[in-house]
């Protein structure tokens, strides 16, 4: 099982092992079985991340990016091929792999405190005494803000606060890998706006790897390092690694006119409108 | 339930539509000026808090005095075979008054006999609740119990309480855990079906959560089942206690003891009709109670969770 962290001081880590993948994706090929029939979700899907960067997979709907998500989270397994995070092949769920819910999936009958706490529960319980992990938790919703809601239940906060609380869970189980499902799919455009700078903030902070899913090609450019682009279902395949390479911290407004994210933003659009367009009811 | 054909019995005033006695009350007294203001508002709210209560009051009020009225002109003649209410008023009159007098082991208050039924049917409930979100859970989980099982609750749940009788007292020859064996396995399928239909219908997220969180399962059970399926298992329960009180009497009325069951039956063979209506009454009215009892608790246990 995996050993708990230590408290960690939120600092970036740099202790990349050269030549050798942080996490990586071998060949890897997802079917499912439905009445008998066998569908190919996924094939020939192979790719290295280094620790601590921030990968978008991008594609239109039905492409298997979530499919490829939960693989990486151990939600699902893999047909053939194998995930291996530092060597050890990924088999089931596990702390170590905080998924963000596109949905936030928080539990409504807990406060958003306690929705924290339980994961701090769970994966500090014997490492940390009662107060450290009750400052932990506080810990984590303040890097997300949401401190002053503690007390409050789902159902009385916004979506944007509970994709906050979601992703301050995902965090305070020190993940070594962040997975985000569409984060922010269901939120207005303002709300989005704020949250992924927050995102980019706590991940400049932490260093953390993350993997995100989206839809949306600005988002991708925005936030990631590498941006991985799948063609169309059913087996889809990755069809491109695009280096975004524009330098951090990155400007939301400065950006705009910057030349390298013009160029990138190019290279998604047409890699999803020309060479890979989605065709209805292919 | 709209109120408005009624305010024509409230008086209308500077402070709005108040009951006729409120009004003049408020008349009659002559307040200083920077007083009358802040007096005036709460004049006015409790003007509206009881216009509310009327509302709520009033039309039961009406009907069962309505009913009542039928009742006696239909009883009245004197050779009627049902007493009227005021015929039970008279005869009935120290059960309606005292409910928890005791004169000697069998002739006790009826409040007494509530309680000793009561009592009965907290242990088969908790019993049939207890077991019930169990078995639940368990069928709820897997995909073959469900398919084998359900079928058989499905028969077993419509067999009527009497029914069970003559198998559990051939079964545990004795009176007592008879009756409540009775009220066991009359409440206990409501639950059993209601929370495996809850368990089934956790979403897929809440799942995950635990994975990704890696719960045992117990701390599955209490963390997610549990609250998950909150809603559907007090609706189980909300159906099993309604049951059980159904239960109760028709047990008591064959195992005999003193309870409300007993009391009834024993009254009808000593022909005593009125004590009989006043019984029921009391049944009715403690039923009921059971009822938002239990439905008061699932709403404070099922908050947050129902609002999802």
């Amino acid at each position: 099982m995996i050993a708990p962290v230590e408290p960690r001081s939120h600092t970036i880590r740099n202790a990349r092992l050269p030549g050798r993948a942080f996490l990586k994706l071998e060949d890897v090929r997802k079917c499912f079985v439905r009445g008998g029939v066998e569908n190919e979700i996924l094939r020939e899907v192979s790719l290295s991340i280094e620790e601590g960067e921030f990968i978008s997979i991008i594609g239109h709907s039905g492409c298997g990016k979530s499919t490829l998500l939960n693989l990486i989270a151990g939600l699902t397994r893999v047909t053939s091929g194998a995930v291996l995070l530092e060597d050890r092949e990924v088999n089931e769920p596990g702390p170590e792999r905080a998924v963000v819910f596109q949905n936030h999936s928080l539990l409504p009958w807990l406060t958003v405190y306690d929705n924290v706490r339980i994961a701090v529960d769970k994966v500090f319980g014997s490492a940390k005494s009662r107060a450290e992990r009750h400052e932990w938790t506080m810990h984590n919703l303040d890097l997300v803000q949401m401190g002053h809601a503690k007390d409050k239940r789902p159902s009385e906060i916004s979506g944007g606060m509970k994709q906050r609380v979601g992703i301050a869970r995902a965090l305070a189980m020190e993940p070594k890998v962040l997975l985000m499902d569409e984060p922010f799919g269901a939120l207005d455009a303002l709300t989005r706006a704020h949250l992924q700078d927050q995102v980019m903030q706590i991940h400049a902070r932490l260093g953390n790897t993350a993997i995100m899913i989206t839809h949306d090609v600005d988002e991708a450019v925005l936030l990631s390092d590498r941006i991985v682009m799948m063609t169309n279902g059913p087996s889809a395949r990755i069809g491109e690694v695009l280096e975004v390479g524009i330098p951090r911290p990155r400007q939301r407004l400065e950006l705009i006119t910057d030349e390298r994210y013009i160029h990138a933003r190019e290279a998604v659009l047409k890699f999803l409108y020309e060479r890979h367009r989605y065709v209805e009811a292919a | 339930m709209n109120a408005m054909p009624e305010t024509s019995q409230f008086v209308e005033t500077a402070a709005g539509f108040l009951p006729p006695s409120v009004a003049a009350a408020s008349r009659q007294e002559t307040l200083p000026m920077d007083t009358r203001q802040t007096d005036r508002r709460a004049t006015s709210r409790v003007g509206e808090r009881i216009k509310e209560v009327a509302a709520n009051v009033i039309p039961p009020l009406v009907v069962t005095i309505v009913l009542l009225v039928i009742w006696q002109i239909a009883a009245s003649d004197p050779k009627s075979s049902l007493p009227s209410p005021l015929r039970i008023w008279q005869d009935a009159g120290d059960l309606i008054f005292h409910p928890f007098f005791v004169n000697g082991p069998q002739d006790i208050g009826l409040g007494w006999r509530v309680l000793t039924s009561l009592e009965r049917v907290g242990i088969g409930f908790s019993l049939a609740a207890l077991v019930g979100v169990v078995v639940g859970a368990i069928i709820g989980q897997s995909q073959w119990a469900m398919r084998g099982l359900d079928p058989i609750f499905q028969v077993l749940r419509t067999v009527p309480p009497l029914a069970w009788l003559p198998i559990s007292l051939a079964a545990f020859r004795d009176a007592a855990p008879s009756a409540l064996f009775v009220i066991f396995i009359t409440a206990v399928w409501p639950v059993i079906i209601n929370t495996a239909t809850g368990i089934r219908n956790i979403p897929q997220d809440y799942r995950n959560v635990a994975e990704v969180l890696r719960l045992n399962s117990l701390e599955y059970f209490w963390r997610i089942m549990i609250p998950a399926a909150a809603p559907y298992i007090f609706t189980g329960l909300r159906i099993g206690v309604g049951l059980s009180w159904l239960a109760i009497v028709a047990a008591e009325m064959l195992t005999g003891g003193v309870g409300i069951g007993f009391f009834i039956w024993d009254a009808w063979n000593s022909s005593r009709l009125s004590d009989i209506v006043v019984a029921l009454v009391y049944i009715g009215l403690v039923g009921f109670m059971l009822d938002r009892l239990i439905a008061a608790i699932g709403k404070v246990a099922t908050r947050g969770t129902a609002a999802a």
